[in-house]
């Protein structure tokens, strides 16, 4: 037997005219909504920076692993990041890791009650993104010279 | 679960144009989600052209416009026309909000009109409320007390105590908040939404309520209150000008600081 596994199902069902069952279409939501507003999509680049920077860690691991395995994987290692693909996935983990640890400091701000007025959340988001362009440059700056 | 395409009966086709009478000088489009339970067909785009200098200015009078004078089949909830009541919530211009306070000079271009997101569509412009009704039941939204009231007054509050009260008790259960949400879109079933939550703390900031703990047991929860991840698109929204992210954000807090 087909078991409800969403509550929501239940309103899904309608009714015609002549009183026999229908489906009804669930109504348009990404398909219609801005969510290109500054609001929806920090918190989805928030997300997104999260799951990258986990993907980052494995890279890191991998490559204290084959530091302490030998000089083989550790040049193997050096050769895949000193590669132009590797930098550029270095360059976006920097972007990545300073964006989000810039909008989890604005979370513990709302945690604690602060800065909710629309205003202040608009204003905050754009210190994020600009301070994320910011730092990250600065950190390549500090890497390179 | 989360899915972020429209199921294979809900997605959109072209529809139908209706054309604006000859010598009409500023013309607008309206593109207007249309769905008749009795066609058996997906949902479709209208679109109606509307001359502007026979219409009033707000989206709401458009719609009006249509269904008295070119589709009388075009479904829609209004009442108050004054954003008071909060039946004609729906999603225009790709933002949640009431037709009758939305000025149709704010739209660039074409005018897309939706029910509100991610809910059951009963006809056109008119979504299924049930499951947030029930929601809002759950929270008990009215006054609970031991205390009896003085024989002969009213429970009495200081303006402060009243004042806690601003900024919740305007909400007008319109939903554009819960529907705007993305997390109330993919956890709708099991998270309350902000418009819901916002009328529980407008009872737990109640001086007069006695069930603040009761409340605050109801809604701790990893869905029910903790679904809101803080995107704020609620208080982006609102129409009244309302701040539902913050009203959860207080709760947030007087969950962290009753455990001491």
């Amino acid at each position: 037997m087909a078991r409800i596994k969403d509550a929501r199902e239940a309103a899904m069902v309608g009714r015609r005219s002549d009183g026999t069952l229908t489906r009804r279409p669930l109504s348009p939501h990404l398909q219609v909504y801005d969510m290109m507003q500054m609001t929806s999509l920090l918190s989805i680049l928030h997300r997104i920076s999260g799951v990258a920077w986990c993907g980052g860690l494995v890279l890191l691991v991998w490559w204290l692993v084959a530091a302490g395995s030998g000089q083989g994987a550790f040049a193997t290692a050096q050769w895949v990041f000193g590669s132009f693909l590797g930098w550029v996935v270095l360059f976006g983990l920097t972007i990545a890791a300073w964006y989000h640890t810039l909008a989890g400091i604005r979370h513990l701000f709302w945690d604690a009650g602060h800065g909710f007025a629309m205003e202040d959340a608009y204003r905050s988001g754009r210190l994020v993104v600009i301070g994320t362009a910011v730092l990250t440059i600065l950190t390549w700056l500090l890497i390179l010279v | 679960m989360a899915s972020f395409t429209l199921p294979k009966n809900s997605t959109i086709g072209t529809g139908k144009t209706h054309k604006a009478p000859a010598g009409a000088k500023k013309v607008k489009n309206f593109k207007i989600y249309r769905w008749d339970p009795d066609s058996g067909e997906n949902p479709r785009n209208d679109t109606y052209e509307i001359d502007l200098d026979q219409c009033g200015p707000m989206v709401l009078d458009a719609l009006i416009k249509i269904k008295n004078e070119v589709d009388s089949t075009l479904t829609f909830r209004r009442s108050c026309r004054e954003g008071i009541c909060g039946s004609c919530s729906m999603n225009i211009d790709g933002l949640n909000t009431l037709a009758c306070l939305k000025p149709i000079d704010e739209v660039k271009g074409d005018v897309r009109i939706n029910p509100l997101p991610h809910m059951p569509v009963v006809k056109d412009l008119v979504p299924d409320l049930s499951q947030i009704y029930a929601q809002l039941r759950s929270v008990e939204p009215w006054l609970k007390s031991d205390t009896p009231p003085p024989p002969d007054a009213e429970r009495l509050q200081s303006k402060e105590e009243r004042a806690k009260l601003d900024g919740l008790w305007e909400c007008i259960l319109c939903f554009c908040c819960s529907t705007s949400c993305p997390s109330y879109w993919w956890n709708g079933d099991r998270y309350l939404g902000p418009a819901v939550l916002l009328q529980a703390y407008r009872w737990i900031a109640d001086s007069r309520d006695e069930a603040t703990g009761e409340r605050l047991d109801n809604l701790e929860d990893p869905f029910r209150l903790y679904r809101c991840h803080t995107i704020m698109n609620c208080t982006r929204t609102c129409p009244k000008g309302l701040n539902p992210a913050q009203a959860i954000g207080e709760i947030k807090k007087l969950m962290v600081e009753r455990q001491g």
